[in-house]
């Protein structure tokens, strides 16, 4: 990665307290490139309408970079079809439609859930409250000391009872890729479906649908380039199509009567209202960007710095890392002795340094590791040696403060 | 943005040194308070007795400024009366909005001032001051 890469990211060039500003808190959300901003700018300029029904130019031109988008998000993320890509407004509602309109419909007294604890809690919650509604039961997959997930420890909650598997592909917390494809067959063997959270996989390397088979997939725009506010929920053809939609109103129907309605086909029946037009638009410009620069490229970068990122912190004495030493996404989770997490980040943020401290939306791993909080710094593809180098003194003075 | 102006040598002195650390028996309320978007958590309890705050321990988890506030209301407070111990709570609330309270009963709590300037970290100095006010609330509605 270079400075032409940096370059493009205008909020990088400031000074924050006087410094040139280190962001560090990709995983919670990535800064955007001129590209993005540009697309966002041009879609309000030039071609703002509302999509599927304008009869005037500018309709049809909102409507095929809503569409369009659509497409580039089905290729990126190797659908079979646009009918497989609903846009949302994140991952989260993503997971949340899988639960409430595919779990209740299908979910009975005694039926299994399969989690890990390392799961953040937006794909935690949805099955709880499912759980609470249908009488299904949740089962957790035990984590390895070093806080991954391994085939056989799912194997050993996975029964012919289990209905459906839910994982993350990567962990927000301690940077570990589950074998979600080795998963998602292993439900399939015992006729469950596999549901994978990819808010943090998506943006830092290649994920083929085809290639790992699993019925459903969530994702943020926003944590890859993209504006805020929108996300996707790829699901298989024939699920989507046998699941009742979530939101009913306009855009969503086909034929609606006094007392009866019938749905628009997939992928429609599930955007009911204006959709998020100016937000895909955003995401298709930013996966447009993320493809000009190549995701193995990216997820190469994101290696190297961590892999530098983990050799540096384990020169600060006194100084715990979560997860294991090895790693490939660009991620990492510590704790410095008894230095507070938020006085950390506080620290770090005079030296205009962005961390993430707290339990990132993961309270029952955060009991899983005992820690109360953690500090988090996380990298993408315009974070450099030298960010590394600035977060490493950075905190040894935090240190020295606190001494 | 000067660090010096939130990390006060009295505000370390009461996080390395905490006062009213722990718990006692026979304490008139407690109250459990989180703060769910990072993960401080404080029980505080409260010894309430005819109208008199006659002593306060807490127990808790969290960063400097969370456990320094809780330290120093817990001293500020003891030998208060319930009128007088929301009132420093009120005043309190005025001194994290920026305005300039005094509080001549207690001064180390003027230390936490600067919180102000950094606007992510109010909620962690109010944390503890919000448990006193439920607190308070609690006695009185069970002395009704």
């Amino acid at each position: 990665m270079n400075n032409a890469i940096r370059e493009q990211f205008p909020i990088l060039k400031q000074e924050i307290n006087g410094h040139p500003l280190v962001y560090l808190d990709s995983a919670a959300t990535s800064q955007k490139p001129l590209a993005v901003i540009e697309a966002l700018r041009h879609y309000y300029e030039y071609d703002n309408a509302n999509v599927h029904r304008g009869v005037h130019t500018l309709g049809s031109r909102a409507t095929d970079a809503y569409e369009g988008a659509r497409e580039k998000v089905a290729k990126f993320i190797h659908a079979k079809s646009t009918k497989e890509i609903i846009f949302t407004r994140g991952t989260t509602t993503a997971l949340n439609m899988v639960a409430s309109s595919y779990a209740r419909s299908v979910l009975k007294e005694g039926d299994e859930i399969v989690l890990t604890p390392m799961e953040h809690h937006s794909n935690l919650i949805p099955w709880q409250q499912v759980a609470k509604a249908t009488g299904a039961v949740l089962k957790y997959v035990k984590l390895q000391e070093d806080g991954s997930v391994t085939l056989s420890e799912v194997e050993k909650v996975v029964s012919d009872k289990t209905k459906i598997i839910s994982m993350a592909y990567v962990s927000n917390v301690m940077g570990v890729i589950n074998p979600v494809k080795e998963v998602a067959a292993l439900a399939h063997r015992h006729g469950a479906i596999m549901v994978v959270d990819g808010a943090q996989s998506t943006p830092h390397m290649k994920v083929d649908m085809q290639d790992l088979d699993c019925d459903f997939y969530a994702l943020s725009g926003h944590k890859m380039c993209g504006p805020t506010g929108i996300g996707v929920l790829y699901g298989k053809k024939e699920l989507l199509e046998s699941m009742e939609p979530v939101e009913f109103g306009g855009e969503m129907i086909d034929d609606v009567g006094l007392y009866d309605s019938t749905w628009k086909e997939l992928p429609w029946k599930f955007e009911g209202g204006t959709p998020i037009i100016a937000g895909a638009v955003g995401l298709g410009a930013a996966i447009d960007f993320l493809e000009s620069i190549g995701m193995d490229a990216i997820e190469a970068h994101e290696h190297e710095l961590a892999t530098y990122a983990v050799s540096r912190l384990s020169e600060i004495e006194g100084l715990k890392l979560y997860g294991p030493r090895e790693r490939k996404v660009g991620l990492v989770t510590f704790n410095l002795g008894d230095v507070h997490p938020h006085d950390v980040a506080t620290v770090l943020d005079a030296s205009g340094i962005a961390i993430r401290a707290g339990h990132h939306c993961c309270q029952p791993l955060m009991r899983w590791l005992e820690a109360s909080s953690t500090a988090r710094a996380s990298f993408y593809l315009y974070n450099t040696k030298e960010d590394v180098d600035r977060l490493i003194s950075a905190l040894i003075q935090t240190k020295e403060y606190f001494g | 943005m000067q660090l010096d102006d939130l990390y006060r040598r009295v505000i370390m002195d009461h996080y390395k040194n905490q006062r009213n650390r722990g718990k006692f028996e026979d304490g008139t309320v407690t109250v459990d308070l989180n703060n769910p978007t990072c993960g401080d958590k404080i029980s505080l309890q409260l010894k309430v007795d005819n109208g008199i705050v006659q002593d306060a321990k807490y127990t808790g988890e969290g960063c400097s400024i969370s456990m320094s506030s809780a330290s120093m209301m817990t001293e500020a407070v003891k030998g208060k009366t319930v009128e007088e111990a929301q009132d420093l709570a009120s005043r309190f609330s005025s001194l994290m909005q920026g305005e300039d309270v005094h509080f001549d009963d207690y001064e180390d709590i003027e230390a936490l001032s600067g919180v102000n300037k950094f606007p992510a970290r109010i909620k962690c100095a109010t944390l503890a001051w919000n448990a006193l006010r439920k607190g308070i609330d609690e006695d009185q509605h069970n002395h009704k």
